[in-house]
């Protein structure tokens, strides 16, 4: 099996808003180090950032995994749940369960699983209610 | 246009950044939707927002983003700008309101990141 050249794994705690974004903002770092380009470590850290909150905001934990390879990034995020029901009208834009303190600190607004489908080459979900939801991002180099 | 002459426009105060003063501003976002900000906005984009979480710093990182401007004189706490610096995301405050901000750098030359010239 191919081998990433980078691997990181970060653990995403239910709740913590404050912490929301580290992972991501680590990941693209990293990125930066290793010389990819500028715009593509964008849409890396865009879709990261987007799914890091998702799980902080409505899962009860989860991680988040980037693997780099020469090519590509692929980003892994897996919570435990609760699940979405209907993963089509979560994937519509606008549509949104967030709580209102969710949407006075300026996210919640329905964009977040559109907008990283719409930076990754390749994105897909799956969810199970009651079990969790596993995001797979793939973004080219 | 660069930072300073943005700062100009919206006579603004610098909280931080006063060394970045001459990074360059291709664009510009008036929003107080993060979600927003991170979809549709370019990079070196300047953010203007009466957001002050530290939200706002991290999605400004995130998306390369030149400055945050944050409108009717509204000051962040410091923890925002501690986390700022350590991101170098120069940080302004305008006393003027969010319209009136984006309206004086549009006249000035400014356009929006989000595809707007239809």
């Amino acid at each position: 099996m191919e081998q990433p050249a980078l691997a990181m794994e970060f653990h995403l705690t239910a709740g913590d808003f404050n912490g929301a974004g580290d992972a991501s903002g680590k990941i693209k770092r990293t990125l930066q180090q290793v010389g990819v380009k500028a715009e593509v470590i964008r849409r890396i850290a865009i879709s990261a950032y987007e799914a890091e909150m998702n799980v902080i905001i409505h899962s009860l934990g989860g991680d988040i995994r980037a693997k780099v390879y020469p090519d590509r990034t692929e980003i892994e995020v897996k919570d435990s749940g609760p699940g979405i029901a209907d993963v089509d009208q979560a994937m519509q834009e606008g549509y949104s369960t967030a709580p209102d303190h969710i949407r006075e600190m300026g996210f919640g607004a329905g964009m977040g699983l559109p907008n990283m489908s719409r930076c990754a080459d390749r994105f897909s979900i799956e969810s199970k209610v009651g079990e969790g939801t596993t995001l797979r991002i793939i973004i080219n180099h | 246009m660069n930072l300073r002459e943005a700062k100009e426009i919206v006579k603004a105060e610098i909280l931080w950044g006063d060394e970045l003063l001459e990074r360059e501003i291709r664009t510009a976002c008036g929003a107080d939707l993060l979600s927003d900000v991170l979809a549709f906005t370019k990079d070196k984009t300047l953010l203007l927002t009466g957001l002050t979480n530290v939200q706002v710093v991290k999605t400004a990182e995130i998306s390369d983003m030149a400055a945050i401007v944050f409108v009717r004189g509204k000051y962040p706490a410091t923890e925002l700008v501690e986390l700022a610096k350590e991101r170098q995301v120069p940080l302004l405050v305008t006393s003027l309101s969010m319209f009136e901000s984006c309206g004086r750098l549009h006249a000035a030359g400014l356009r929006g990141s989000g595809g707007e010239e239809l």
